[in-house]
């Protein structure tokens, strides 16, 4: 099981609280968490990344085990330690705005 | 006064939040509830003539994107509706601020209308500038892409703003016609349910376009209709105030003695087809009132001839602004005219604007203000 955390605006719209957990098949991607996250909670479809080409919205950002992985491609897969559900993968807002 | 168990629902969307506002036909106490989204900019918020307790609500972010909130209780309960928003083929391109062409790009959702008569229809104005519908209550979007396909579109041009279209005016004698307006390309009009658009701009002048009298180009801040004339048309443009009698053929200009003619909003009297109010702003450059003084300007004729309001209205070191969605009237007589401020207070007159009073004074930037008159 992958361990996802939100960003508050985000829990809010899904009516969850605190950490996620997501069955994701295969090697967890950042595109898998993402295609499974979306799949469980249809109302996040457009709020991380574009609805078509699935670009990450540009004040979004995806941190894991104190790495900054939102220039990763979405293929690539995520550390061991996401993996085996030690660390958490972390979606966020970026620092920005008011 | 016809008040005796009506409701007036105000709909009010901020920079963090929308707010509802309630009152019963007497418009002196009143019950806030909010803020719904807490956090989101809310655009607009408004209700379905159809359904009234059918309400629409555009919820955005510069982190999350679009959201589409939809309530079927009057604002109690919301459930997020489809959020997809995608242009007709291929975008193709504007022109940029600096004269480039630029990719069409979605944004953001301006403005939502839903139809006089089908509360699952409802008509949404996007920046950068398209129309869409949904006609299964905001589920899904499909645009109305005649508009963009406009010969003119390759040349319009955002305003400071962005390129918004924020104007969305539907006949109520005729299903099939629409009127919209984008900033900063001007007024169009559609004859066949928004399959074709024309411009509608004859008569307006804007000297800060190469060609002040050109097909496009212009800064329309806001249209604004009574029911009972659907071919009479109020226009607050970036400077000037225009009316057409003609369903948009030709407009000529009614600003007549206002301080200043620079402004956002514009509304039509309930009752009154030629009562119209403006909230004169003193310049593009300086985006507050003229001397300090917050006056709603009130003419009886239908432009040229106007009077200032300002009972009940700050008239000393007020420096807020009155976006173009930010005003409305109710339909009850007599009739109740409102409006937000970016200064986070919405005010209310019950009686056509001689008095006026704060509903809130401290909320975030208001965006928007929509009125529901429930019978």
């Amino acid at each position: 099981m992958i361990r996802v955390v939100l960003p508050a605006h985000l829990r809010t719209l899904a009516k969850v609280s605190g950490e996620l957990l997501l069955e994701v098949e295969g090697p967890p991607t950042p595109g898998g968490v993402l295609d499974a996250l979306e799949a469980r909670y249809p109302v996040l479809r457009g709020t991380i990344r574009d609805h078509v080409t699935l670009a990450r919205r540009p004040y979004v950002r995806f941190f894991a085990c104190g790495q900054d992985l939102s220039h990763d491609p979405p293929g690539v897969p995520l550390p061991e330690a996401v993996a085996s559900g030690v660390e958490p993968f972390i979606v966020l807002g970026a620092v920005a705005g008011g | 006064m016809e008040t005796n168990g009506n409701r007036v629902r105000v709909l009010v969307g901020t920079k963090k939040g929308a707010f509802i506002l309630t009152s019963d036909g007497k418009r002196r106490q009143w019950d806030v509830s909010g803020p719904h989204f807490a956090g989101w900019e809310i655009y607009h918020v408004k209700g379905s003539p159809a359904a009234p307790d059918r309400i629409y609500a555009s919820q955005s972010s510069g982190w999350f994107g679009q959201l589409i909130q939809r309530s079927d209780d009057g604002g109690k309960t919301w459930e997020p509706v489809g959020n997809q928003f995608a242009y007709d083929g291929v975008p193709g391109t504007h022109q940029w601020y600096d004269g480039t062409p630029h990719p069409w790009e979605f944004k953001r959702v301006w403005h939502l209308e839903p139809s006089l008569a089908a509360a699952d229809t409802v008509y949404a104005g996007v920046e950068d500038a398209a129309l869409f519908r949904s006609t299964d209550g905001g589920a899904s979007w499909q645009e109305l892409s005649g508009l963009r396909g406009h010969g003119s579109g390759p040349q319009w041009q955002p305003g400071a703003g962005g390129l918004g279209l924020h104007t969305i005016v539907l006949d109520p004698s005729d299903a099939r016609r629409l009127f919209i307006a984008i900033s900063a390309a001007g007024a169009f009009r559609s004859d066949d349910a928004g399959e074709t658009w024309r411009a509608i701009n004859r008569g307006l002048r804007s000297e800060y376009i190469p060609d002040p009298a050109a097909e496009v180009g212009h800064c329309v801040h806001r249209i604004a209709m009574h029911p009972s004339r659907p071919s009479v048309l109020f226009m607050q443009k970036h400077w000037d105030v225009m009316r057409t009698d003609d369903a948009g053929e030709s407009w000529y200009e009614v600003s007549g003695n206002l301080p200043t003619d620079f402004g956002f909003v514009i509304d039509v009297h309930a009752h009154e087809p030629e009562t119209i109010y403006v909230v004169p702003i003193k310049s593009d450059s300086e985006h507050f009132p003229p001397d300090g003084k917050l006056r709603v300007y009130r003419s009886r004729t239908g432009g040229n001839e106007w009077e200032a309001l300002t009972n009940g209205l700050p008239q000393d070191n007020c420096y807020v602004n009155v976006l173009r969605d930010a005003m409305s009237v109710d339909s009850l007589d007599p009739c109740g005219v409102y409006f937000g401020t970016t200064g986070g207070q919405v005010y209310a007159s019950p009686d056509g604007g001689e008095h006026w009073a704060p509903i809130v004074r401290d909320l975030p930037p208001v965006l928007s203000v929509e009125v529901q008159t429930l019978r």
